[in-house]
């Protein structure tokens, strides 16, 4: 059970960032690559640069978040779709960072992280397990419940909630009503980068060290999980309770088919179809359930 | 520029315009425009499409500035930066169709982008007290929502209508401007919004109705402008014309 919930967190996780993104009208691609830059970032930091993990990964934080915010400053001012804006940000990033590595190493992967000074204090933090009634469970998935709770209290209980919903709903109702849309939307560009730098630091602390291609497909896969937790394409509407069922079917059925012993390559024809068959759902139901809390 | 505070409104609230030109380009879209217009009456401004009517509206909203001339507030000088400011100023305008958003609810579009919060350290959206006061408001226009949760989408187009004008109502709109309130809606629908917009003359609201359909806009105002071409050509009382004298200044 907790290697599905393992799983489903790290989706999660991404995914809170990903939808609250989409209700708000916009899409982030780059955020696969975002946890390829950040893990490199953070372990050639450490082990290359001899700094002691906790400030690499604050450092790595930083240059993460404005890299989110240079995404969401290119949409609002270019006003072109922040599907293209972000899908070269996807190929400069997975370049830049693939390129360095290699021009600093000579190599793709590093690992050796665990006997950097601090690394036990961050893998305490995001990867160590917590027993509970003799059951080891991942600290990931604690933290996980943590982004769900803040990103529904957010959206459902507060005013930059209420203003999430519209900027995705109505551009230009928005602004009449004088809602801030354009730092809306650049915040938010900030969270999914958050996002993708905490997947980064759990993964260093998981696999001891970094790959450039970590982190690959994961925008899609965040896309999914928060489609099939009823989140809009074309935004305006989405659940982050929602979102979070979408991230565990997701990691229940990766690993399903795993242990049932079926071909792991007909996990990705599911996900397609599950994909389809949600956007389609969901513009059925739109007008009959939505908004409805 | 002055900016103006609701407190400095009284029981009566004059709008006036003086000799207002604006361009765009080379292209002249208002040429000497004045008026005047008082509360407690339905100011018509009437036009054909393209005769400067969206370009006077703006503003008098705060969209734009104009180039010249004057634009008075009880006769002081006021200027507008945004839409936000002249709300803020009580002048507050309802567009036919950004008036609301038709996928979120109702008690969120009613306080959109000036939801009330709780008292404590998170500020919390009050649904509760944002529930109560939708419907209040709304059975003061002959609405009866039972669910405010609904989707406003699900309301009929004279209720989204009278939902906005309710709004800004409430936000403490003196100067109420309607932008071709009933253009999209049928003879019923039309009806139902006609009769709330005739009540807002009992509460002394300043209202500057935009519409191109004569017959309506007779029945409703007490004083007409008609532009056409960027120009001010005509202004009457009501007493002054007739449907038929309306039309044919304006059909010219």
């Amino acid at each position: 059970m907790k290697s599905y919930l393992q799983v489903s967190s790290e989706i999660g996780i991404l995914a809170v960032g990903v939808a609250l993104l989409m209700i708000a009208g916009e899409f982030d691609l780059s955020i696969g690559s975002l946890i390829g830059f950040s893990s490199m970032s953070i372990t050639l930091l450490t082990i290359e640069a001899n700094m002691p993990m906790p400030l690499a990964s604050i450092l790595t934080l930083v240059m993460t978040i404005f890299i989110g915010y240079c995404n969401g400053l290119t949409v609002v001012k270019s006003g072109l779709p922040s599907f293209i804006i972000t899908l070269g940000s996807l190929f400069i990033i997975r370049g830049l960072t693939i390129a360095i590595t290699k021009l600093i190493t000579g190599r793709t992967q590093i690992s050796g992280i665990d006997e950097s000074s601090g690394y036990d204090f961050m893998h305490s933090i995001f990867s160590s397990n917590i027993k509970i009634a003799d059951v080891d469970f991942p600290i990931s998935i604690f933290w996980w419940l943590l982004f769900v709770f803040l990103g529904y209290f957010v959206l459902n209980q507060t005013q930059t909630g209420n203003w999430v919903f519209a900027t995705g709903a109505s551009k230009e109702s928005s602004k009449l009503m004088g809602i801030p849309i354009r730092k809306i939307k650049v915040s938010l560009f900030m969270l999914t980068a958050f996002c993708a730098w905490f997947i980064a630091v759990i993964q260093v602390t998981t696999f001891n060290g970094a790959d450039v291609l970590r982190g690959e497909q994961k925008e899609f896969i965040s896309i999914i999980a928060a489609v099939i937790g009823g989140t809009l394409l074309t935004g305006g509407y989405g659940s982050i309770i929602g979102v979070m069922i979408g991230a565990l079917i997701f990691g229940i059925v990766k690993q399903g088919i795993i242990f049932a012993g079926v071909d792991a390559d007909w996990f990705q024809v599911f996900m397609g179809v599950m994909l389809v068959s949600a956007v389609l759902v969901n513009g059925r139901f739109k007008k009959k359930y939505i908004h409805e809390f | 520029m002055a900016v103006l505070k609701k407190s400095t409104y009284m029981n009566s609230n004059t709008l006036d315009l003086y000799k207002i030109y604006k361009s765009f380009g080379n292209v002249k879209a208002l040429k000497n425009v004045s008026m005047n217009t008082k509360s407690g009456q339905i100011n018509c401004i009437l036009g054909d499409n393209g005769a400067g009517k969206s370009t006077l509206v703006n503003i008098i909203s705060g969209v734009f500035r104009q180039d010249e001339g004057d634009y008075k507030i009880n006769d002081e000088i006021v200027s507008f930066s945004s839409p936000m400011e002249a709300m803020n100023a009580g002048i507050s305008t309802v567009y036919q169709n950004l008036a609301i958003i038709p996928i979120m609810n109702i008690y969120r579009n009613f306080f959109l982008g000036q939801e009330p919060t709780k008292k404590g350290f998170f500020k919390t959206f009050d649904k509760e007290f944002a529930t109560q006061t939708t419907i209040e408001e709304l059975e003061k226009f002959d609405i009866k929502i039972e669910n405010p949760k609904r989707a406003a989408g699900t309301l009929s187009g004279g209720e989204r209508q009278i939902l906005a004008i309710a709004r800004a109502l409430y936000f403490g709109a003196k100067i109420l401007i309607l932008d071709e309130p009933t253009s999209a809606l049928g003879v019923k629908e039309s009806n139902k919004v006609v009769d709330q917009i005739i009540s807002l003359k009992d509460q002394n609201i300043n209202v500057i109705l935009i519409s191109h359909n004569i017959e309506q806009a007779f029945m409703l105002s007490d004083k007409f402008f008609i532009i056409k071409n960027g120009d001010m050509i005509e202004q009457f009382e009501k007493n002054q014309t007739s449907v038929n004298g309306l039309r044919k200044i304006l059909e010219k």
